[in-house]
């Protein structure tokens, strides 16, 4: 069985902050890491792997050269082997670009039989890529995957709804993008960080890897475009109250009473 | 010169912070509260590599380098100083003598299954009359009918409670003094081989400090570990490593309490402002800071000279010496920044002061390591 | 999304794009004094700001549409179905899709795909639809992707919108893209605000980006259908006219059991009730400073005390604290509650995201600098394990306290 999980990595948009005096992002010292969602995939891969030791497992990302950082965290983690996409004429895709470019180094690798994404990236958090590299590769998707079992062949997965789930069967090879409610992604382990930097590798294919023209990729193939960026208004001052915490919370609670909030 | 650790060696702070953070953090206070060894946390470190991290992949360990080997101490002990020590008594005390002394036979047998990380292993020197003396050794071991029977007490042994193989020194010769010891492998559970009394200690309540009772415990004649009377050689070389190990607990505890330091001093307001702002407080820190990075930078020296195969006995013993009186200043100036609260066990800082002290006095009290240091310049 | 540019020739070198960058993508040679953008371009558009002043910073120069855009017309909103109702989404898109439509001067048409469900194609007219373009099939009675994209792209091609909006729901977020790439169009997810560029026609789609730290404004130039995926909650609801005139277009997408090769086996409503934390007009939320997961009981108490749902910032969720249903924020669901009491919450950006359109907030949180007082009506600067419950037993009184503020301000 050969498994791709698809990674990126992403700013941990967790650790950023607005400067309140410039009103611009404070872009120091936020660390880069593995997507999350994308850890949930490759946990569920790699228990595909725990199950059939045989299961081979593909990890493959577009991004920068730094980008190899992440996919060797998964290699720690117990991915066999590790892809990077990486080339200028990839830069600045939209979601439509990018899964043209990960549809054609999947085509590359051949052979799949489950592909495996996350639902989304904290960066952009269009949860586009997966669908649209299905849609590209021609193969059945479920996204938000919260269960999968193996079952003759075929798998039978839970997909989260709003107010609830249901219960698919969809048949090999198909696209899954995972939610964090999937799994508990395992750490990279001691042995597997030697390994990462050892016996395995991180392939570095660019654009005449993949053999696909230059205004498939990247800028070129976009079809969506920034007009205008912006950082929200802040409000005005707020009342802040004083004394003790029982002083202020009679205060708080006459005045919502009295506005006829509560 | 290059102060850069390597990739691998950044992955391995970058996991162990996180496994450290979610795993063994949260269950900190808890262990430290109930004097309970978190065997919950065991399992999951043998899962991740950590209980054979400087043992090759040959032998089911991570093959991990020495200085990685301490990041991890220092990293867990950072949040649990408890939990740093199980994993360094098991992997610098008990299963490196076994890989630098063993035979072929005694490391597929009894360091493959401490490595892959189902047994946990001790080492058993001290005595109630032999401690910093550790050549008065009462326990002795003598050959009957092929087999080596093994008589006496140990005391304040780590992870002595819940180990299942130990490296314990025994007189097989006392004419001889020193070259009289030697070392040998035993398992737990055996006929003859008791747990006595588990101390109640001060801090590292989490790990189980215990006394072993061999009473004609009988072992198969392959239990010797190196030569009949290369004992003491085994316990000195191997409390020479040890010692980076405890050296990087101490460096873990003394950053883990610098961090408590900084996020309250930021947090907690006095006089209108939070204290962080007061010179005298961030004096204070700053001392805090330049002694951690000292020892950070002895201590990764020492593993640095052992992991390249350079002498390192008075490397360690610097590192471990001011490492360990680091810790506990630095443990001590926390509790003072956090006045009151610090003084509780709402806050980790007076843990840590409890724990930091441990490590001025096992494997080498600080006067230990003043006698290495002086006779290594001296000699 | 698309690409930026610099103009060489405008560039100054002044390096502000590098610093406001969030990806480190901007390199500047200071020999030259120029920058330049560097393979880790997302074009998250956060560096356009930056070069107000140079006006350097572009999107790039773009291929040309393909197709003939003024064969595109009408605005169309897919409305969503889940058992034979409507779902509230699609009642605010409807409200949102018709005043595009009016601002275009172009019809608004419904979207209905499922099986035995005309009666909703009337409710869709009354709530604004001019037409609504109806697919009835037993294959497309439960929702699957490959059913519905298949409908819907033959719909597109033979009708040609403009404009084709979806909810960002489970299901609109499954389908939208998966339909996207099949028509070859662009397509904005997650949009909190739709406009109509007069000078062009073009949808101008606003959303958060950057993990809600910035917002953007993003167009699909050369392709048609404009498509996005806008957040429910967000826009405001159509309200019905009853007995409102429109057409019913039957349509068949010829979609059949062989098309799909997913196989519902199963809905189930979850046991657990989703707190709809949408739904409610007053939200209790903790975060962070919390410190442990026992605060939220402390949060319940006072939510059962105002009739309140608990709500959560991120990084509780991702501590396991709380269910990710609770979360707040732009990963989370984006709630505009008549109050909002925010609890050891500092207010990162992307918690901001999701509530500071509530009506009221109240922030309690121990450092006097969180962002969260930024956007608070009320600010309390303690411990909110002492003010919250403080805050229960003042509720006890709260007419007492009422007459109290009143009479203090007429003093």
């Amino acid at each position: 069985m050969k498994i791709i999980v698809c990674v990126k990595q992403v700013p941990d948009t967790n650790e950023v902050r607005i400067d309140p005096v410039k009103g611009t992002l404070v872009r120091e010292g936020v660390p880069s890491i593995l997507n999350p969602d994308d850890k949930h995939a490759l946990e569920a891969a790699l228990r595909f792997k725990d199950a059939d030791p045989a299961a081979r497992i593909v990890v493959l990302s577009m991004g920068p050269p730094q980008a190899e950082e992440a996919l060797r965290e998964c290699l720690a983690m117990g991915a066999d082997e590790a892809i990077l996409l990486s080339d200028r004429a990839f830069a600045g895709a939209d979601t439509w670009a990018t899964s043209n470019t990960l549809a054609a180094a999947l085509r590359k690798i051949g052979d799949y039989d489950l592909v495996f994404a996350g639902r989304q990236a904290i960066d952009g958090d269009t949860a586009q890529v997966g669908p649209q590299l299905a849609e590209r590769l021609g193969i059945p998707q479920v996204t938000y995957v919260q269960r999968i079992e193996r079952r003759d062949g075929k798998l039978t997965v839970e997909r989260q709804l709003e107010d609830g789930h249901e219960v698919i069967e969809v048949g090999l090879p198909c696209l899954l993008t995972a939610i964090k409610e999937l799994n508990e992604p395992r750490y990279m382990s001691v042995g597997g960080i030697y390994d990462a930097f050892g016996e395995k590798t991180v392939a570095v294919w660019g654009l005449k890897d993949l053999g696909v023209s230059p205004d498939q990729v990247g800028l070129e193939a976009s079809l969506t475009q920034v007009q205008r960026s912006f950082t929200p208004e802040p409000k005005g001052q707020a009342v802040r109250l004083s004394g003790t915490a029982a002083e202020m919370a009679e205060a708080l609670v006459g005045s919502l009473a009295h506005r006829h909030v509560i | 010169m290059d102060f850069q650790v390597s990739k691998e060696q950044e992955l391995v702070r970058k996991l162990v912070r996180a496994f450290a953070e979610r795993e063994v953090k949260p269950l900190a206070a808890e262990v430290d509260a109930q004097h309970r060894f978190p065997a919950e946390t065991v399992a999951q470190l043998k899962r991740y590599g950590f209980t054979g991290m400087i043992v090759p992949k040959s032998y089911g360990g991570a093959g991990a380098d020495e200085i990685a080997y301490a990041i991890a101490v220092e990293e867990l002990s950072r949040v649990c100083a408890a939990t740093g020590v199980i994993v360094s008594a098991h992997n610098s005390l008990a299963l490196w003598p076994l890989l630098r002394f063993g035979t072929e036979e005694q490391k597929e047998r009894y360091l493959r299954p401490l490595a892959d990380g189902r047994k946990l292993g001790a080492f058993a020197l001290t005595e109630p009359n032999a401690g910093t003396d550790a050549a008065g050794q009462q326990t002795c071991a003598v050959l009957d009918g092929g087999e080596w029977v093994l008589t006496g007490t140990k005391i304040f042994i780590t992870n002595g409670g819940e180990a299942d193989t130990y490296v314990v020194f025994a007189m097989t010769d006392r004419a001889k003094g020193t070259r009289g010891i030697s070392a040998f492998v035993v398992e737990r559970p055996a006929p003859g081989f008791a747990i006595g009394k588990v101390e109640s200690k001060m801090g590292i309540r989490g790990s189980s400090t215990a006394e072993l009772v061999f009473d004609g415990l009988r072992l198969p004649k392959d239990a010797l570990l190196g030569k009949q009377g290369e004992g003491f050689k085994i316990a000195m070389t191997t409390l020479d490593g040890g010692r980076i190990g405890i050296a990087a607990q101490a460096l873990g505890i003394a950053q883990g309490a610098l961090d408590e330091s900084v996020k309250y001093t930021r947090q907690r307001e006095q006089f209108g402002k939070p204290i962080a702002k007061q010179q005298a407080l961030q004096f204070m820190m700053a001392d805090m800071e330049t002694r951690v990075q000292a020892s950070r930078h002895l201590v990764y020296h020492a593993a640095w000279c052992k992991a390249s195969g350079r002498p390192y006995g008075k490397e360690a013993a610097m590192a471990k010496l001011f490492a360990s009186e680091t810790a506990t200043w630095v443990t001590e100036r926390a509790v003072q920044l956090h006045g009151g609260y610090g003084y509780t066990s709402d806050y980790p800082v007076e843990r840590m002061m409890r724990d930091a002290k441990i490590t001025e006095i096992y494997e080498g009290t600080s006067e230990v390591q003043r006698m290495v240091v002086s006779a290594a310049l001296l000699k | 999304m698309a690409a930026v540019v610099i103009l060489q020739d405008k560039c100054v070198g002044c390096g502000l794009c590098a610093k406001a960058c969030p990806f480190d993508a901007i390199d500047l040679d200071k020999g030259a004094r120029k920058a330049s953008i560097n393979e880790k371009c997302t074009a998250c558009g956060s560096c356009f700001e930056s070069c107000k002043k140079f006006g350097a910073i572009v999107h790039g120069a773009r291929r040309k549409a393909k197709a003939d855009l003024s064969e595109y017309r009408g605005v169309w909103v897919y409305v969503e179905q889940r058992a034979g109702v409507v779902q509230p989404v699609a009642v605010e898109l409807l409200g949102e899709g018709r005043r595009l439509a009016d601002a275009l001067g172009v019809e608004l048409s419904g979207v209905l795909l499922g099986e035995g469900i005309e009666p909703l194609a009337r409710e869709a007219i009354e709530l604004g639809a001019d037409r609504v373009f109806l697919c009835e099939s037993p294959a497309l009675a439960g929702y699957t992707t490959d059913g519905h994209t298949k409908a819907l792209d033959a719909l597109v091609r033979a009708h040609k919108p403009e404009i084709l909006l979806f909810g960002a729901t489970h299901i609109g977020r499954d389908l939208a893209p998966r339909l996207a790439a099949r028509v070859d169009t662009g397509l904005t997810a997650d949009c909190t605000k739709l406009e109509i560029d007069p000078a062009d026609r073009k949808l101008l789609q606003t959303r958060p980006a950057f993990g809600g730290n910035v917002m953007a404004t993003i167009v699909t130039p050369n392709n048609r259908p404009q498509m996005a995926t806008v957040r429910p909650g967000v826009m405001k609801k159509a309200e019905a006219k009853p007995g409102r005139a429109g057409e019913i277009v039957r349509f068949d997408a010829a979609v059949g059991a062989g098309d799909l090769r997913t196989r519902v086996l199963e809905v189930v409503r979850s046991a657990r009730p989703c707190c709809a934390i949408e739904e409610a007009e007053i939200i209790v939320s903790g975060g962070r400073g919390l410190g442990k997961p026992e605060g939220f009981e402390l949060l319940q108490r006072l939510a059962d005390k105002l009739g309140a749902t608990v709500g959560s910032s991120r990084a509780c969720v991702d501590a396991g604290w709380i269910g990710h249903e609770r979360q707040v924020g732009q990963t989370g669901k984006t709630v505009k509650p008549r109050l909002y009491i925010a609890c050891g919450i500092s207010g990162a950006i992307q918690h901001l995201a999701g509530m500071s359109s509530s009506d009221l907030i109240v922030a309690i949180n121990k450092n006097p600098d969180a962002p969260i007082f930024s956007v608070a009506d009320y600010a309390i600067v303690g411990d909110l394990y002492e003010v919250v419950p403080a805050l229960i037993q003042a509720l006890d009184r709260k007419e007492s306290l009422a007459e109290l503020i009143a009479s203090r301000a007429a003093a």
